[in-house]
């Protein structure tokens, strides 16, 4: 079996799995919500953002997209509120409180 | 044309390993299987073979680098004994859950504690449960033997499970026997080259030993164990082919003079030899007694041995470990389950024997089918577990 990653489900049988879970291509983890166990969450502060782009390089799990030199709005399904940013980011314009889900 | 030689066990699978000529080969040294990385070190240091010869800080390193080596493409092998193998526990179970098809040679001692450096089989019975094939030797030609049909059991498309090639310490690993080896250019061609349909170093992007979730973990696991059945198959084409091609027959497990046996050991490794010299000694006596030496351990031949068993009387399974579950050991429990189904099944008794190198003569063994012929006679089993050759101040049972 050589399927994709993205073919591959919870409803998929096993013989029709990869040999030991054997992963084919790059990049998956983009196809699983692997932020749902976060308990902290953090919030960008767009008006006192400078754009420093400090946060971006620190986030752990590529967390923080940056585009044409700007950062954007968080991907919190992959975000496991670490904090890591909240703490490097030197103008207060990410905030870190307990997630209300 | 097949060589006459003399060699050690050590010596045999060492050369083997040469001829196979892998791409890694990494080990720590440890009692009684120092001799094949020794060995093996002096190939790669006469430029004998093109091997990458790793020399790691541990076991779990060892088996650390051999899933890395088999999950880049190339075949990794490595060699251990007793408490070097329980420190690559972790990664035994990596190695098979991975699905790669690592070639290991165990020689067998007994596993610490208390420390000890001889030979029993508690090191690999104790990796019984670890997903990987386990194939015993009776001798170094076996040993040999073994190691060259090691990987393309392994390696076969719907098995891919590491496999243990096992030897007795010192008895088997140290004593220097005739034996017949083979041709270099035979071996290569037998043994064929190692083409994985993927690997990290070929084509695109590949993740190996992923974390996985419950909604995979199980079905991953079942693909594990039908694989080990898958390999039944296997084992018996790549022997049936071994022999075509070398003249050595292999199956299962041997069964010698069961045909009209009465009473029967099951055993596993050099013992057999002690013990098919007894059953020649009671068969002139007019004794019916069989032996049955066990090839294979994982996967275990549970349908083949309970119909080899099926019509014998009594049955005593010689347990080289300690099971210590206070009912018997793990060669015993197996063999049990496995005649459970019979419509007649065999008076059958445990005897542990031959513990950290306790010695077992044919006298022993001739104790054993002794005790065996009292309960054909009588129909009374009495006690199942027994250990045999230990001091004791209470009446022995054999």
């Amino acid at each position: 079996m050589t399927r994709k990653a993205k073919d591959i489900t919870e409803q998929t049988p096993w013989q029709e799995l990869t040999p030991g879970g054997e992963i084919y291509e790059g990049g998956t983890s983009m196809l699983v919500n692997t932020g749902e166990w976060r308990s902290d969450v953090v919030i960008w502060v767009r008006d006192k953002c400078k754009q420093c782009l400090l946060c971006a390089p620190f986030c752990p799990d590529s967390s923080i997209p940056v585009k044409d030199g700007k950062r954007d709005e968080f991907d919190l399904d992959h975000c496991k509120g670490c904090g890591i940013c909240f703490k490097v980011c030197p103008f207060e314009a990410i905030r870190f409180e307990k997630e209300v889900k | 044309m097949s060589i006459r030689e003399r060699l050690s066990g050590n010596e045999a699978v060492a050369h083997a390993m040469r001829q196979i000529n892998p791409g890694v080969f990494a080990a720590f040294p440890i009692t009684p299987s120092t001799e094949i990385p020794q060995y093996f070190a002096q190939y790669v240091a006469d430029g004998a073979v093109d091997t990458e010869y790793v020399t790691v800080e541990s076991e779990h390193s060892s088996m650390s680098t051999c899933i890395g080596a088999q999950a880049a493409g190339v075949r990794a092998v490595t060699a251990t004994s007793s408490a070097g193998m329980a420190f690559m526990y972790e990664m035994l179970y990596v190695a098979a859950s991975s699905r790669l098809p690592i070639t290991l040679a165990c020689v067998n001692r007994a596993l610490t504690g208390p420390i000890n450096i001889n030979n029993d089989h508690s090191d690999s019975m104790g990796a019984r449960d670890s997903g990987w094939l386990q194939l015993y030797a009776e001798n170094g030609q076996e040993a040999y033997d073994n190691f060259l049909q090691a990987m393309r059991i392994a390696e076969t498309a719907d098995v891919r499970l590491p496999i243990m090639i096992c030897q007795d310490g010192f008895i088997t690993s140290h004593a220097v026997e005739n034996i017949l080896l083979e041709e270099d250019a035979a071996v290569k061609a037998f043994v064929g080259d190692y083409t994985p349909r993927h690997t990290l170093l070929q084509g695109s992007a590949m993740a190996v030993g992923p974390y996985d979730t419950v909604a995979f973990c199980m079905e991953h696991k079942v693909q594990q164990a039908e694989a080990m059945k898958n390999a039944k198959r296997a084992i018996l084409n790549v022997s049936a082919d071994f022999e075509k091609t070398f003249g050595r027959k292999y199956g299962f497990f041997e069964a010698y003079r069961m045909e009209d046996a009465e009473v029967a050991l099951v055993l596993i490794g050099s013992t057999a030899g002690t013990a098919k010299a007894c059953v020649e000694g009671l068969r002139e006596k007019g004794v019916k007694a069989g032996l049955i030496k066990l090839r294979v351990f994982r996967p275990f031949p549970a349908k083949e041995l309970a119909a080899a068993l099926s019509h014998v009387k009594a049955v005593a399974v010689m347990d080289k470990s300690e099971g210590n579950n206070g009912c018997g050991g793990p060669l015993y429990a197996e063999t049990a389950a496995a005649c459970y189904d019979l419509a007649h099944r065999p008076k059958m008794i445990d005897v542990v024997y031959g513990v950290a190198g306790r010695d077992c003569e044919v006298g022993d063994i001739e104790r054993v089918y002794r005790h065996l012929l009292r309960i054909a006679e009588t129909g009374e089993v009495g006690e199942k577990y027994i250990h045999m050759g230990v001091r004791t101040s209470e009446q022995e049972v054999l």
